[in-house]
């Protein structure tokens, strides 16, 4: 037998082994291709391999993720990796029972011993090699970094893992807050743990001899031992760990070819084959059109003077971004006089003092009469500086750009992390849009690839100016992405058309997924970009195709935020104000302490970022209430969130004659709840139900998932079933239920699949439930004439001696008491409303299911809301108050009835605005979210949804609601303006 | 402040007089089914035309007037009438669409709402969309569901499934590349000219038929070889339409597999069962159950003999429904009746009985009811039939060939290997390989409790 060779082409590198006639490595290689597949394999076959194989002959086979069309085209034989991993596993380490294996973008488990399985992550999952590389970027370490970093942590933070986007938001606030990198660092390692094991092993327990495989794994000593320590165990990294899927592709080959012939085959595809991709038209069409494009947009400046002595006296506004660090200072008449835009470095603070120190060490004497903060570093920044203001970043924004174009209509801000859009109404702000969780496509996007291209991301952007087929890409989140890019990569495009194609991707993710227009006149003709993203020409270009209008992109697109804060500032300041703002001999001996302690104020147990400063201020962030911070905590009175979590809570177990039941607490039955209490309890059962959801609860219960794109609350339901069977019950119930009541809203009165049917994959999936009696049979409480008879059928099969007429009685005590409860409800909503009128606040809708008030689902977001001092009302609570109406979707579902419902009510109240929670995930929601938008529009309010996952990141929330309280604010200033002229209002 | 009424925004009807006037756009799913379903649509004085076109701004357009997060199945229908009209093709005052409604919990019937949404969106106002369902919504439609029309839809399912079953099952191991191919539209065409003459439609022409067409592909040579077998199951759109699932079929067919798609039929008469299953789980009159088991009985005539056609000729004929419904009984529940509910379960059972234990599971990202149906309930069929060998897959519009082949091949890697090796994992051969001790999870098989028909069983594996 002759030599063989395995190629393994990943979605970032390129492997190869050479096994000589003895089956002994000779040979190998491991290294990052950039791209540049055809080029890499052909140089590498013809080049080192055909050297190493005795006569220039070798048996091959090809591998990897991006070696499939590879393969095809120079006919070799494909091997799927994880099933060349398999082989070599076997063939090298024959002892072994699981593999795991973490790859660029890959990860999966083998498991060898005891039923051969692989599994793989889906396409939804991140946890993977890109996901790290993504971590470190934010960091600002290479990969090697952040592993030496990893080794020096004290502690770990919960980090969302299931993919990049979610991990980004609950990394970069922690380094916002001050988090030790090298704490972050390894939480970043145990959240790729968490994920590989509950997303992949999926119940199946992993042991006995583990080998560990794969680039991430090899190089990370952290991620080794994070593993070892979940598992309990001792894992391997073999000998050629980053081969095995080569050595096994190797092993694999049978049949014999020339290695320059085949080196010549994929030549002869990148000469003939490629570009056959779906591509666009290019940005640009000649030379001479991107030279008028230029020339249009350097136009757009501001007026700048010389920052000398006689300045006079000094706005500066300061935006700590997401990544990124803007400080504008200008003078009385709104001249620029200094900017400054530097990367944060995960942390703004000492940048900002340093920029200070300089800007009093230069100007001597200088008279600042306002300081101005925004952004995600806000409330930092005026802490530990003393700002005077702070001001949203929606606002800031407006601001600056209305006095760019005083009748813009529209705006779009893409920054680093986060987009905002909003569309201006009657000279306030109107709609506002900012991306979702899963909506990324801002500027650290293209950095990303950028880097993980191999280039600097300006000159990676201009790469794409002139692409003649730009790949087209779509729009999704950058996982998915990812494998479009890996896609492009095999199809052979260039990496300006990939350039190319990334930029116009950004722009559709804004348009179609944020903004969710379909044509420029949504917006409206006023259209002013900004942010650094659109310094970026390509974006630009792709974001006026794409509108098919010209808009306007200020000089300053990326300081707009630090301007806009600059212009509030002098406008609140007025004449001779003093800024409070540190001075120079402040700043020098400014320090500040970072300290992360637990809350104990109550059971949350929440997680405290306590910054403290050289002159005693001290700031504490990640509370979701007042009470670290004021000693107190809001009663919950005007929070029908709060009242309706402790009327559940009240419903206790009374001991019965026949034993004990248990009852989930997730999805529909935190409806139902008093339904079956009362229900059971006539029936002579202790009713037990299961806790409030908690982190520790999901993580507890992650591994029996078995769809990891199903939404949070029904995950949550496993975690419930371990709750439940953890405290002794052994009979549970949670019955499927197709119908829920009708209330007379809709025109059906369905529960959506999930509600309706999950028992069934909890029935399915979860091992807990081995030794229960698990009853979960299809019940219909829709026909209350029908119900006994068939629940009474029912529970003959579980239970000995049930009568009928005793099913009767407890269906009389179980609709009564729901009734009462629902009653109950709709009265301290009312409470609430008439409570809140007397005192003059706003009243927030908070428009869910009524799963939402669950705090592990809703974050916290409904004492959020009244922390800004407005009253919290449930959806459920006003939906009575209307009556149905035709609605322009089909109004089927009972629970998405009282949001429509919910919504007309608020259109008839002049201080009631609608906030609507969005679980990620929840398909139904796609229909009516447009809906309910367009009620409120319809009837002249604001529509404001909140998306919400597993992460707990509240800043994009934060933004979102102090946003809409401003735009009301302002809305209302406005009709006071209209109807009291001459007066001013305060 | 005055109480705010608000009435939705009028759409146009499909009125009786467009019959004449307008052409009928319908979106393409199972391409051999919607040629023979045109064909009656034709008879019964309906001008229809099933729509081709597939580019790129299918999905584009989809993408640009549907909610994104909305599923897959609705950006690509009605980002394909949105193609069509912009075409130039159509007079937009002489085309109508027509779209079909399950009237299930699921959000597929919001497809008509979000189609009409879309259509006021790109300035196409004016087009009608006629519903096809059977649920009694859109009830002031001027399409009317005749019982000639009727016929001649299920007809077409008949002879589709037929034609589908024949092929798929030829077409692998035929002589001379092309025959089974070439027999099907031989067929097709006949049979398009049989139904569009009102010919061929009765219950009892369809099963003189289906001996003769069977007969016919019995007679193309072929050498039976052992191949790769592989089912498709998963949301139906996804499942039949090439457009949905990227050539699905065809990309097995090039892998060397054998390709069973279970056909219309069945998820015709799951429809209909579970009108009658839902009065038997939550009450209703008694003779609402009637109507529906009467249906199910005639279409289970026309169903036996095509099975009786096909067994005759040596060709694998899928079960009944009237087995299928016996299928889930301890794994999922009669009532799951959103999107393909407890038929995909059922499907994928049956498939691996059948042999055909290497299953893609096609559905839409996000799809609601297969997070219960199919992804959910693969641990538990993977427990009772070791050798199933299923991978999920989802669809998207950026969901990547590259990503979604990548798992189709690694589980086509593992059923090779089992076919060359002659390695089967039955119940047996499972129990054998697993000591209870080593891991409680796998392999074990359920057992029944005393909590009735039903079992909580925990199938990990």
């Amino acid at each position: 037998m002759g030599y063989k060779v395995g190629l393994d082409i990943g979605s970032t590198t390129i492997k190869y082994a050479v096994l000589d006639e003895a089956g002994r490595l000779v040979d190998s290689r491991y290294e990052r291709h950039y791209s540049h597949i055809l080029e890499k394999a052909q140089e590498l076959l013809a080049g080192p391999i055909a050297a190493s194989c005795a006569g220039g002959k070798a048996a091959v086979a090809i591998s990897g993720s991006a070696g499939m069309g590879l393969a095809e085209s120079c006919g070799a034989p494909f091997v799927q990796e994880v099933f060349a991993t398999r082989i070599a596993a076997k063939k090298y380490q024959p002892g072994a029972d699981v593999v795991i294996e973490l790859g660029g973008e890959d990860a999966k488990i083998l498991f060898l011993s005891g039923g051969t399985e692989v599994r793989m992550n889906g396409s939804c999952a991140g946890g993977t090699g890109a996901f790290i590389d993504q971590m470190a970027t934010l960091l600002k370490m290479a990969p090697n970094e952040l592993d030496a970093a990893a080794q020096t942590a004290q502690k770990t933070y919960t980090i969302a893992s299931r993919c990049g986007v979610f991990a980004k938001s609950d990394v970069q606030p922690l380094l916002n807050q001050g988090a030790r990198p090298g704490d972050v660092a390894a939480s970043i390692y145990q959240a790729v743990v968490n994920q590989t094991i509950a997303g992949l092993a999926q119940g199946r327990p992993i042991a006995g001899r583990v080998l560990y495989l794969g680039g991430p794994l090899t190089f990370s000593k952290t991620l080794r031992q994070s593993f070892d320590a979940a598992l309990g165990l001792a894992g391997v990294l073999p000998q050629n760990s980053l081969l095995y899927v080569a050595l096994g592709a190797a092993d694999y080959a049978a049949e014999e070819f020339a290695l320059c012939d085949l080196a010549a085959a994929i030549a002869k595809k990148g000469a003939a084959g490629a570009g056959v991709y779906a591509s666009q038209p290019p940005l640009f069409a000649s030379r001479q059109e991107y030279e008028a494009f230029h020339a249009r947009h350097l136009k757009a400046s501001v007026p700048r003077a010389a920052f000398g002595a006689e300045c006079g006296p000094v706005h500066i506004g300061i935006d700590a971004g997401s990544t990124t660090v803007k400080l504008v200072v200008m003078d009385q008449d709104a001249n620029i006089l200094f900017t400054s835009y530097q990367p944060n470095l995960g942390s703004p603070l000492p940048i900002l003092r340093a920029t200070l120190q300089k800007l009093y060490a230069t100007h001597p004497g200088l008279e600042v009469a306002s300081a101005t903060a925004t952004g995600y570093g806000e409330e930092l920044v005026r802490a530990a500086l003393h700002a005077d203001y702070g001001v949203v970043e929606t606002v800031a924004h407006f601001t600056a750009a209305r006095w760019f174009m005083p009748d813009v209509d529209f705006i779009i801000d893409i920054g680093g992390q986060d987009m905002k859009c909003f569309k201006i109404e009657d000279g306030a702000i109107g709609n506002i849009f900012l991306n979702e969780a899963c909506s990324s496509g801002c500027g650290s996007f293209l950095q990303t690839f950028a880097e993980a291209l191999g280039y600097e991301v300006k000159d990676f952007a201009a790469l794409g100016l002139f692409a003649d087929r730009p790949v087209d890409l779509g729009s999704r989140c950058t996982v998915f992405m990812n494998s479009s890019v890996k896609q492009a990569q095999k199809d052979g495009a260039s990496v300006e058309n990939i350039s190319a194609g990334l930029s116009i991707s950004v722009v559709k993710n804004a348009l179609y997924k944020v903004i969710r227009a379909s044509s420029a006149e949504e917006l409206g003709r006023r259209i002013v970009v900004q942010g650094g993203t659109f310094y970026n020409e390509a974006v630009l270009r792709a974001f006026e195709k794409e509108m098919g209008c010209e808009v306007v992109r200020p000089d300053i697109a990326g300081l707009m935020g630090a301007f806009g804060a600059a212009l509030y500032g002098r406008q609140r300041a007025g004449q001779g104000h003093k800024s409070s703002l540190l001075d120079a001999e402040a700043l020098a001996a400014f320090s500040q302490t970072v300290q992360s302690v637990r809350c104990g104020g109550c059971t949350n147990h929440c997680q405290l970022t306590v910054n403290k400063f050289a002159d005693g201020s001290r700031l504490v962030s990640g509370n979701r209430c007042e009470k670290p911070v004021t000693g107190k905590a809001d009663a919950g009175g005007r929070n029908l969130y709060e009242i309706k979590r402790r009327l559940l809570a009240a419903y206790e177990p009374r001991p019965g004659a026949r034993g004990s039941i248990g009852i989930p607490m997730c999805l529909n039955l935190y409806e139902l709840l008093p339904f079956w209490h009362a229900f059971f309890t006539s029936l002579g059962f202790a009713v037990y139900h299961g806790p409030f959801s908690s982190r520790q609860l999901y993580l507890d219960g992650q591994g029996t998932i078995p769809s990891d794109t199903v939404c949070f609350p029904a995950k949550l339901a496993h975690g419930q079933i371990k709750a439940l069977t953890g405290m002794g019950l052994d009979t549970i119930f949670y019955p499927c239920m197709t119908y829920n009541l009708d209330e007379g809203l809709s025109d059906n009165h369905y529960n959506c699949p999930v509600v309706a049917y999950y028992p069934e994959v909890l029935a399915g999936n979860c091992p807990e439930l081995a030794g229960v009696r698990f009853i979960f049979d299809y019940v219909g409480i829709h026909r209350p004439a029908d119900f006994v008879a068939k629940m009474a059928a029912i529970l003959k099969k579980h239970f000995e001696g049930v009568t009928k007429k005793e099913v009767q009685a407890a269906a009389d005590a179980a609709y009564a008491e729901y009734a009462r409860h629902m009653d109950a409800l709709r009265a301290e909503g009312a409470r609430i409303i008439r409570e809140a009128r007397a005192e003059g606040r706003r009243i927030i809708v908070l428009a869910g299911r009524p799963y939402h008030i669950d705090p592990e689902v809703n974050h916290g977001i409904d004492s959020l809301i009244t922390r800004y001092g407005a009253a919290v009302v449930t959806e459920d609570s006003v939906a009575a108050y209307e009556q149905k109406q035709p609605t322009s979707v089909l109004n089927q579902w009972t629970y998405h009835a009282r949001l429509y419902a919910a919504a007309r009510w608020c259109c008839a109240q002049p201080d009631a605005d609608l906030v609507q929670l969005v679980s990620f995930g929840c398909g139904v929601d796609a229909i009516t979210t447009d809906e309910t938008r367009e009620i409120l529009q319809r009837g002249g309010k604001l529509y404001t949804q909140l998306k919400i996952d597993e992460i707990t990141n509240l800043g994009a929330v934060n933004i979102r609601l102090r946003s809409l309280f401003a735009a009301l604010d302002e809305k209302q200033r406005a009709a006071a303006a209209e109807t009291l002229p001459g007066q001013e209002r305060t | 402040m005055s109480q705010v009424t608000q009435t939705a925004p009028a759409y146009p009807k499909f009125t009786k007089a467009m019959k004449a006037t307008h052409t009928i756009l319908i979106p393409n799913m199972a391409p051999v089914q919607f040629a023979i379903m045109k064909a009656a649509m034709q008879h019964a004085g309906y001008k229809v035309e099933v729509l081709g076109n597939c580019g790129s701004s299918v999905a584009q357009l989809g993408l640009k007037y549907v909610h994104n997060d909305t599923c897959y199945p609705a950006l690509l229908v009605i980002g394909q009438f949105l193609d069509a009209l912009q075409s130039g093709k159509y007079d937009l005052d002489r085309t109508a669409l027509l779209i079909t409604q399950t009237g299930g919990g699921c959000r597929a019937s919001n497809y008509i709402h979000l189609l009409r949404k879309a259509l006021g969106k790109a300035g196409y106002g004016q087009v009608p969309v006629a519903s096809l369902n059977f649920s009694g919504l859109e009830k002031d439609s001027g399409f009317a569901l005749t019982l000639p029309l009727l016929r001649g839809l299920l007809a077409g399912i008949f002879y589709g499934d037929l034609l589908c079953a024949l092929r798929s099952q030829t077409q692998p191991y035929e002589l001379h590349k092309g025959d089974a191919e070439a027999k099907t539209r031989q067929w097709l065409d006949t049979l398009c000219g049989w139904v569009g003459r009102g010919q061929g439609v009765s219950m009892r022409a369809i099963k003189r038929t289906m001996p003769l067409i069977a007969s016919d592909f019995a007679a193309i040579p072929k050498k039976v070889v052992p191949k790769v077998k592989v089912g498709v199951v998963g949301e139906i759109y996804v499942k039949y339409s090439p457009l949905g699932n990227n050539g699905l079929e065809r990309f097995l067919a090039n892998e060397g597999c054998e390709v069973n798609l279970p056909g219309l039929l069945g998820f015709v008469e799951y429809c209909i069962y579970n009108m009658a299953e839902t009065t038997r789980l939550y009450g209703g009159s008694a003779a609402s159950v009637l109507g529906p088991d009467a249906l199910l009985a005639w279409l289970d005539g026309g169903e036996q003999a095509m099975r009786r056609a096909l067994t005759q000729y040596g060709y694998h004929a899928p079960a009944a429904f009237k087995t299928l419904t016996k299928l889930p009984e301890g794994i999922i529940g009669m009532g799951n009746k959103m999107g393909e509910g407890w038929l995909l379960t059922a499907e994928m059972i049956e498939l691996v009985q059948a042999g055909y234990e290497n299953i893609v599971c096609a559905q839409p990202f996000g799809c609601l009811p297969n997070h219960i149906c199919g992804k959910g309930m693969i641990g538990r069929i993977r427990a009772l039939y070791p050798a199933a060998n299923i991978t999920p897959i989802d669809y998207d519009p950026s969901a990547t060939p590259v990503n979604q082949e990548n798992r189709i091949k690694l589980m086509l890697a593992v059923a090779r290997e089992r076919l060359e090796s002659g390695e089967k994992p039955g119940p047996g051969a499972a129990g054998q390989a697993k000591s209870e001790g080593e891991n409680p999870f796998y392999g074990e098989l359920p057992r029944l409790r005393h909590t009735g028909g039903r079992t909580a069983v925990p199938a990990r594996g």
